[in-house]
């Protein structure tokens, strides 16, 4: 892929394919409480680059929270996230506001419920992180917003406002809005689960493109087979601890605990 | 209708609609310019996480809601000068209408910045802005449609609470229509004369209203 290549994410956030080995998303020991509520107990885990780790488990079982402990949304109380060898976030006191920001700029987020601006075009919605917040040249960053728009076959809806628009659309332009802001780490919650059946597949289509090119991923996914498919590695989620992971093969067909397995069972076998 | 009553209506219609250009207009736009601001600010510390902050906003508010808006015009103009603090008619005038309109319209303002969902706010802070910068570009953008509705609302209800103005001597729309009153001693015409013209006012800011909801409807299922 050449730099101008719009879905490249270029230097010096390129995923490496080649350099799979050395982890992108290290966490440690992650806590996180709402008032008397421990939602996370304390969690490890690692993304390598260019890996896609899915995170399965019951609603309320914490997989959102730490989704949103990466980006920000949530602040941890306890714990530590490294990116890369270049940031390192200790939760043991509040950490201050320069690096929570930096913690943010490293992952971009793709919502359930997608949380476009309704109040903004498609394209306006794309621009507005790169060119206002990130304060990249518009001429620039309008030309890759385009791209990345065709390319998911959107660009004749540029100018549209998200309420005309598919919830399937909706939610690649939520895709879009997130790649725009050339994130080393893409975070998906829940993205297909408030769409239309029929429109699940092209959004789940997008997002394993994408994987297979080459970004870093955690999606929470209720879609078994997706994340079978898809994911490098898939830990399961409950209480607020992993309980288990590994190979997606592995934990999905063969479960070690009890409990994945009766997860896994009660998806698979709903009545 | 005889002859004169005629005459009298359109010979009066003059004072009384300069009265509302010079007076009752102006004295409106101004007050619920200043009152708007005030009432953003207000709205802002009512949403604080600090305690005392709200709780100045939420006792302003309280005071303002809670006292008849004549009393507050009189303590500005008759009250304070006993205190040594002498405000001439208008900007008395304009202050109580601002500081009235401050206190309603920042509850409006609060419940259509509560009314975005929260996932506004957490999208706009995923792309990475600030709290100031979320609130300007995306929450507060989306609040003014919300707050159209009732904020025309309180200015229409402003322009005519304005006559109240009358009493502290400024010269506007019901204070011409009463002079007159007085002097041809016809109240029945005179005063029904000012209510015409005040509804012809809030008929102009209803359409005023409608053109804007529309605009701001453009992004919003029909």
């Amino acid at each position: 892929m050449s730099p101008t290549d719009p879905i490249d994410p270029t230097e010096p956030t390129a995923p490496d394919a080649a350099a799979t080995s050395d982890a992108l998303l290290r966490v440690r020991g992650l806590q996180k409480s709402f008032g008397a509520n421990q939602v996370l107990q304390s969690i490890d885990l690692t993304v390598g680059r260019g890996h896609v780790l899915a995170l399965i488990g019951p609603s309320g079982s914490g997989k959102t929270t730490i989704l949103r402990c990466l980006n920000g949304l949530e602040l941890a109380n306890g714990g530590t996230i490294d990116v890369a060898d270049e940031l390192s976030v200790d939760f043991a006191a509040i950490p201050g506001k320069s690096q929570r920001a930096a913690l943010r700029d490293r992952s971009a987020m793709v919502f359930q419920h997608y949380n476009l601006f309704p109040h903004k075009t498609v394209l306006e919605n794309v621009l507005e992180g790169p060119v206002v917040v990130q304060r990249r040249p518009k001429a620039e960053v309008e030309a890759e917003a385009l791209a990345l728009l065709d390319r998911v076959g959107l660009s004749a809806k540029k100018d549209s406002y998200p309420f005309e628009l598919s919830g399937g659309q909706q939610q690649r332009v939520g895709i879009v809005r997130a790649l725009a802001l050339r994130p080393q780490l893409l975070l998906f919650d829940e993205p297909t689960s408030s769409l239309d059946p029929e429109l699940v597949g092209d959004v789940l289509r997008l997002i394993k493109e994408l994987a297979v090119e080459g970004w870093s991923m955690v999606i929470v996914t209720h879609e078994l087979e997706f994340a079978r498919e898809v994911a490098t590695e898939v830990a399961f989620v409950d209480g607020g601890r992993i309980v288990e992971h590994g190979d997606p093969n592995q934990l999905l067909r063969h479960p070690k605990e009890e409990r994945t397995r009766q997860f896994l069972h009660r998806l698979l076998f709903p009545f | 209708m005889n002859q004169s009553a005629w005459d009298l209506f359109w010979t009066s219609l003059g004072p009384i609609v300069q009265g509302a250009i010079l007076g009752t207009i102006p004295l409106a736009l101004a007050s619920f310019t200043i009152g708007l601001a005030l009432a953003l600010g207000l709205a802002l510390m009512r949403l604080s996480r600090r305690r005392w902050v709200s709780g100045i906003a939420r006792v302003y508010i309280s005071i303002v809601r809670g006292t008849p808006l004549l009393v507050q015009l009189f303590v500005i103009f008759y009250g304070l000068p006993s205190l040594g603090i002498l405000i001439d008619p208008w900007p008395s005038a304009v202050m109580a209408f601002s500081l009235n309109v401050g206190g309603y319209a920042a509850e409006v303002i609060r419940a259509a910045i509560l009314s975005v969902p929260k996932g506004q706010w957490e999208a706009a802070y995923m792309i990475g802005m600030s709290h100031r910068r979320a609130l300007t570009r995306i929450i507060l953008p989306q609040a003014a449609r919300v707050s159209v509705p009732p904020l025309s609302n309180t200015f229409i209800s402003l322009v005519k609470d304005t006559s109240l103005a009358s009493l502290i001597l400024v010269t506007e729309l019901f204070r011409e229509a009463q002079q007159v009153a007085a002097f041809s001693q016809e109240f029945m015409l005179l005063y029904l004369e000012a209510a015409l013209v005040y509804w012809v006012i809030c008929l102009g800011l209803s359409s005023v209203q409608s053109v804007l909801e529309k605009r701001l409807d453009r992004y919003v299922p029909h």
